[in-house]
């Protein structure tokens, strides 16, 4: 057992239900108890989708650990055939079913007979693999699916695109700025003259994944979700892949090369006649973005980045965003990086190899706490996060930037937000400069002591009070939150002088409140 | 009163339980801050944890009297053993927040495993002298609220037989007075804000009533006493195991009144007990009529519209009951659960306040199945429906006015004073969306 007040990434279900229900006509089912289909509410209300979402409950209740729970799994999930059509229906255990240790596949097997849908059982276990995992792990099998499927009947026609291509592997439902990202990567791709052959699993169709070895290649922005299916296809049917997140100027032009190289290898191995090889200035178009286009070489250079120069800083977040973001401060703005670190312990091998030699040390943990301690420890001018570091900087009152899930509702804008490619450059330079910038001025404030030396006594224009104020009403009058509490007071006093009345008890104030409805 | 088209009787219905709703865990997040010195512990698994850390939000980080113990892999395959996994975890929360109460939460999965909470925490409270509480909250059994009334139903075993002041009256030397403690005296049970126990307990007082405690307190050492001369009431509609426990352990005798929510309600509850106590209720007429006039601007919003409650919470048929007196059309009242013992006299009223508006009698649907709920509001398009924050979005991109029921339960709706605050919520929408009415925003998503 574990005393624990937070956890950084989510169980395993959820991964499978955020890749399940970002295709689009795929259905997900879960097996479990009342309440749990939480996920439901988080994407209703931090995506603010319009759509309901395509995530039932199979609702595993008294009655089914008493008689278990096979007729009532098969014949939701015929119910749900026959009601939505959905190409594909995705049985998703949950912890509690994974203690139950029911058949689950032979029920899939069972449904998958009366339903004209697709039917499979999301390969999951939820005491070894968190929420990131597992979405790998189910977009891989998803995919691997349909390519067999389609295989079996020899579907699979692998017809390279004439034009290079690429398939966009891992954006999907409530990730990190994975809309604007997207949009960010397709404009990439097109300014390299690369097409777009299909991206998955956000707003993609299972029809469409014998498609995706019609690709020159798969880009797999972000480390977390998308590898696993990567490395199946390149050794299925020997696609390459790029794993270089562009985030950041130096890994942009890194990953930028990277899908040159690719290309430029396919295009002279595919005979596609004449005239197709590509040949690509990407040299003059690195440079012409990284100069003019994007702002954040100039801003790097400028003396307000000056001033930034030796600042400390700590970061945390997902290996992607943490990794990326602790080699642009340090890198490519001449910041501190006293500590790095990221909660994939999974992956922590990966991690400390990209940020080695850009900071003081290296943190692996899903401890908040820790975390903490650390922060506190070091006391840095700013810290790069997730939404759980912002609440650590805002109790220590140090200025935190937003860069990783878990996120709340603010960090779903409907403004356009990427954090990769050029413009994501821009975003970051914003984000670093203006976290810094805060700190600073508050920094300054205590210095000189504030805005303004006077205490502030009183919000009211007048105190003169002619009114007394009984202890119990008074106590009453401190347990209402703060913000409203002189508003209260006020229509209170303002109900006890039309009334002429001169001692204020409780039944007076909640007389007024009944009398101003306030 | 009886003409021909109103003579319809109650009528239930029962689906397939296929609904949205919170965990019943849930309540740890109102309880904490009720019971000011205790510490909720939740037995279970990161399924658990997600969900409060996402539920309650930015209580998370307001360093909570709350924490999941979180059941790994060698706690489901009892490698560990759970009594001595169970203690560590209490010492360090012992030593570092020193509760008066720790109540344990057990979820599905100690349900699953048959974790014996019940019998460890005799045990382990006697070893680590901090009371042990426990309450099996879990989505296996329970719905959302329900989770309050598990918790409550383990507190009133820990209620004392008698209250402070008789046991002190017994070391007086007035013994005639030990023969006869306290006849009569008037416990509310559940958990609601103190300023609003506070507004309830003055209501009570101007009828001549005094209510000498409430279960539960704000303290776990002033937990109310207990015995077969107090009277009970409840004043939410979820409460039925607490009140069964109230009866059956304790021989209280309980007070089956509609509840305090809305003018209606709450004059009728306060009619109620003054019945029980042989008092006549002053003024209690008037102040409803009173209260009514000053909600008349609301009023006048919500007159014959209809309205749709999905269900969730098992506050539905005191809010839908006071929204037929307030003159809205109620199409559906979805309601997880209904003990329809516990909640006799609200029934009643609901039924005679229908017949009284001249509105038909709306069927009430038990663990209804969302699915079927949404196409019945396709054609129904009811003015506004009631519904957890999953339907919500997507409903209003249909064009159908919404109000997330969750509201209602951290709302303070109860008695006089806070009528207004339940018409507050439902008039939200309504008020929202007659600002934005002309500009023909309604259907927002593209119909295939």
């Amino acid at each position: 057992m574990k005393l624990a007040y937070w956890m950084y990434a989510g169980p395993a279900h959820i991964g499978t239900l955020r890749v399940a229900s970002s295709f689009k006509n795929v259905h997900a089912i879960m097996h479990a108890p009342l309440g749990d289909d939480y996920f439901n509410v988080m994407r209703s209300m931090l995506e603010r989708e319009r759509d309901f979402t395509p995530v039932t409950a199979s609702i595993v209740d008294r009655h089914v650990l008493a008689r278990g729970s096979q007729e009532k799994v098969v014949e939701n999930i015929t119910r749900k055939d026959k009601e939505e059509n959905p190409d594909l229906i995705i049985l998703t255990p949950t912890c509690t079913s994974s203690i139950l240790q029911e058949d689950l596949q032979n029920f899939v097997n069972r449904a998958g007979l009366d339903s004209k849908s697709d039917v499979i059982l999301a390969d999951v276990n939820h005491y070894r693999v968190n929420e990131l995992q597992a979405a790998d792990r189910t977009l891989e099998q998803i995919i691997r699916f349909y390519l067999e499927k389609a295989r079996s009947k020899n579907e699979v026609l692998i017809n390279k695109t004439k034009a290079p291509s690429a398939n966009i592997i891992g954006i999907f439902t409530l990730g990190f700025h994975n809309q604007h990202d997207c949009r960010e990567l397709k404009r990439l791709l097109t300014d390299l003259g690369v097409t777009v052959n299909e991206i998955l699993p956000e707003g993609g169709s299972v029809t469409h994944i014998k498609n995706l070895p019609n690709a020159w290649f798969n880009l797999i922005p972000y480390r977390e979700v998308g590898l696993m299916a990567a490395k199946y296809l390149e050794t299925e049917f020997n696609m390459p892949y790029v794993a270089i997140t562009p985030m950041g100027l130096l890994d942009t032009e890194n990953c930028i090369r990277e899908i040159v190289h690719i290309v430029k290898n396919i295009s002279e191995t595919l005979e596609t006649g004449k005239g197709s090889s590509y040949n690509f200035d990407f040299e003059s178009y690195i440079d012409t973005q990284t100069r003019f286009i994007s702002q954040a070489a100039w801003f790097s250079r400028s003396i307000d980045c000056q001033n930034l120069t030796g600042k400390k800083a700590v970061v945390f977040g997902d290996a992607t965003h943490a990794a990326s973001m602790t080699k642009i401060l340090a890198r490519e703005m001449g910041i501190r990086v006293s500590c790095s670190g990221t909660y994939c312990k999974h992956d922590a091998d990966w991690f400390r190899e990209q940020v080695d030699g850009f900071c003081d040390e290296v943190l692996i943990t899903d401890d908040h706490t820790q975390v903490a301690d650390m922060i506190s420890r070091i006391e840095p001018a700013a810290i790069f996060g997730t939404q759980m570091e912002r609440h650590i900087g805002k109790r220590l009152d140090i200025p935190c930037g937003v860069i990783s899930a878990p996120v709340h509702i603010q960090n779903f804008p409907l403004g356009f937000r990427p954090f990769l490619g050029y413009e994501g450059t821009n975003q970051i330079s914003d984000l670093v400069y203006n976290s810094f910038t805060l700190g600073m001025e508050d920094h300054l404030l205590e210095i000189f002591g504030g805005h303004d030396t006077k205490e502030v006594i009183t919000k009211s224009l007048s105190t003169e009070s002619d009114l007394i104020w009984t202890s119990e009403a008074l106590t009453e009058l401190q347990r209402i939150p703060g913000f409203v509490r002189g508003k209260i007071k006020r229509n209170t006093e303002k109900f006890a002088r039309e009334k002429n009345i001169a001692e204020i008890t409780l039944e007076i104030m909640f007389a007024a409140k009944e009398a101003v409805g306030a | 009163m009886a003409k021909s088209q109103l003579t319809e009787t109650l009528t239930f219905d029962c689906e397939t339980g296929n609904y949205h709703t919170f965990c019943p865990i849930s309540c740890v997040a109102w309880l904490y801050q009720k019971i000011e010195d205790s510490f909720f512990l939740v037995i279970g698994t990161k399924t658990c944890g997600y969900f409060l850390q996402n539920a309650l939000g930015v209580m998370i980080f307001a360093e909570p009297r709350y924490a999941m113990a979180e059941l790994e892999e060698a706690d489901i395959s009892a490698q560990l053993n759970d009594y001595k996994e169970l203690k560590r975890l209490c010492l360090q929360i012992k030593q570092d927040r020193n509760p008066s109460v720790i109540v344990w939460i057990g979820t599905c999965t100690t349900e699953i495993i048959k974790m014996d909470l019940e019998g460890m925490a005799p045990r382990l409270e006697a070893e680590i002298q901090t009371p042990i509480v426990v309450a099996r909250a879990n989505g296996l059994d329970y719905a959302f609220t329900q989770g309050e009334d598990t918790v409550l139903s383990a507190l009133v075993q820990r209620c004392p037989t008698e209250s402070i002041s008789a046991q002190s009256s017994s070391l007086s030397p007035n013994d005639g007075q030990l023969k006869e403690p306290q006849k009569n005296s008037l416990v509310l049970f559940g958990s609601l804000p103190t300023n609003v126990s506070t507004q309830l307990t003055l209501e009570l007082e101007r009828c001549g009533i005094k209510v000498s405690g409430w279960l539960p307190s704000p303290r776990y050492g002033d937990l109310p006493a207990l015995n077969e001369n107090v009277s009970v009431c409840g004043i939410n509609p979820f409460l039925s195991r607490t009140a069964t426990t109230l009866m059956r352990r304790r021989k209280c005798k309980l007070i089956s009144a509609p509840f305090p929510i809305g003018p209606d309600g709450t004059r009728a509850w306060l009619e109620k007990i003054c019945s029980v106590f042989g008092v006549t209720p002053q003024g209690v007429i008037e102040r409803e009529k009173q209260i009514w006039e000053s909600l008349e601007d609301y009023i006048n919003l919500v007159r014959g519209k209809s309205v749709f409650f999905m269900g969730d919470n098992l506050l539905e048929i005191s809010l839908a009951r006071f929204l037929i007196r307030c003159g809205m059309i109620v199409y559906e009242i979805g309601i997880p659960y209904l003990d329809k013992r516990f909640q006799a006299a609200e029934l009643e009223l609901l039924e005679k306040t229908c017949h009284e508006m001249q509105v038909a009698i709306p069927r009430i649907v038990e663990k209804p199945d969302n699915y079927n709920q949404i196409q019945r509001i396709r054609e129904l398009q009811p003015d506004l429906a009631i519904t957890g924050m999953a339907h919500a979005n997507p409903l209003e991109a249909r064009g159908i006015n919404t109000k997330w029921s969750v509201e209602f339960t951290f709302a303070q709706i109860h008695g006089f004073t806070n009528a207004r605050d339940i018409l507050e919520l439902v008039t939200r929408p309504l008020r929202r969306n007659k600002a934005l009415e002309s500009l023909g925003w309604n259907q927002l998503v593209k119909v295939s």
